[in-house]
Parts: structure tokens; sequence; C-alpha cells
């Protein structure tokens, strides 16, 4: 597996751990109670700092393992690497543009803070799933 | 989202000829052992530079190597 290979594993793997746990916090703490007056910005925070931290002790703790393998090809990458990386990004950036769509709506709306937050948390969490997703399936099964 | 690809090609057949392996086609063309393995099975469309690299590592034209099915 190369190295953006195991970027991508590790970023997916990190975004499915975090979300998870946001999500669980968030329903914990409203314990069946109205959702939206639950504190919801120190949950977002820790998780932003926890999946960006998960996924890069992820990559290392991989890389060392591929490093001891396969010392030679345990950092390199290529054109097809970058053309991978450009689909993840096209497919992230459609979600990203969703979720603004989103948030516009729900400024017009005077929707609350914690919806307008949320949607475009949501917005992160998914395109980062999605793209995540794109590049592993691309790997794996070809870009052609 | 991953559409098929017409062009085939021999590459493996002819590097197994010239007893190349896979890293070593790999390292000569600049790409990665998975990169060159993916273009093996017809999983990644390789830029024209590449597949110029492969058919210049064999000595061979490009029509040698990569074939497209006729109309």
């Amino acid at each position: 597996m190369v190295y953006h290979e195991r970027v991508a594993w590790a970023q997916l793997i990190a975004s499915v751990i975090t979300l998870t746990g946001y999500i669980a916090v968030l329903l914990m703490q409203s314990r069946g109670s109205d959702i939206s007056t639950v504190d919801w910005l120190p949950p977002m925070l820790w998780t932003i700092g926890a999946g960006i931290a998960l996924s890069i002790v992820i990559s290392i703790l991989w890389g060392i393992a591929a490093g001891l393998r396969d010392p030679q090809s345990a950092t390199a990458s290529d054109i097809r690497d970058r053309d991978i990386s450009r689909l993840g990004g096209r497919v992230e950036h459609s979600f990203l543009v969703i979720a603004g769509l989103g948030v516009i709506a729900l400024c017009a709306a005077g929707a609350e803070l914690f919806w307008i937050a949320n949607t475009m948390f949501l917005g992160f969490a998914v395109s980062a799933l999605v793209g995540g997703i794109a590049r592993v399936v691309a790997y794996r099964r070809g870009l052609v | 989202m991953v559409k098929p690809t017409l062009v085939t090609n021999t590459i493996r057949a002819r590097r197994e000829e010239a007893g190349m392996t896979q890293a070593d086609l790999a390292a000569r063309i600049g790409v990665t052992r998975q990169t060159l393995i993916a273009i093996e099975q017809g999983k990644y469309s390789p830029t024209l530079e590449i597949a110029f690299q492969i058919a210049r590592a064999f000595g061979m034209p490009l029509e040698s190597l990569f074939q497209y099915p006729e109309d």
C-alpha cells in the first residue's frame, strides 16, 4: 500500500471514529430533550482536534510499520496518487458546497446557531468521509 | 464512478518475456510498483508520458504495448 493510500485510510478511519463519538456525545447530553439546547461547541472543537490528531497518529504508526517492511517505497508517490487525490478533492468539494448552501438557507430562515453550526460541521465531516471513500475505492477498484 | 477503459495492454507479458520484475520496471519509468500493477491490470490509464516511457523501456512502439479496439 502506497503512502497516500495509507493516509486516505487513516483519515477515513479517524473521520468515522470521531464523527460517531461526536454524535454519541450530543445524544447523551441531550438525554431525550431538545438536542438544540446542548452545549455543542466544546464537543465539536474536541472532535475536530481529535480527528486531526488521530489521523496523524494512525498515519505515523502505519508508516513506521510499512517502512520496516519496505523502506524504499514507504513514502513514494507518483502521478496516480495525484490523480486520485484530485478525484477525492472534487467529491469533497461538492459536499462542502451542499453544506454551504444549507447554512445559507438556515441563516435565511433564522435558524438557531446549533443547526447552522452543525450543518456546516456535518458538511465537513461528510465531505471528508465521502472523499476518503472515493480515494480508497479508486485505489482498490481502479481509476481509468 | 469508475468507468471501464477499452484500452488493453500487454505490458505484463512483455515484462515477463524481458525477465523484469514489477519493481524493476516501476523504478525505470519512475512510478510506484502499485501504479505499475494498476496499469498492467487495466485499473489505471497511464499518461501519455508514462506510456512512452514504458514503450521505451521495452524498445517497442506504443501500439505493440497498448491496444484500442476498432469501431
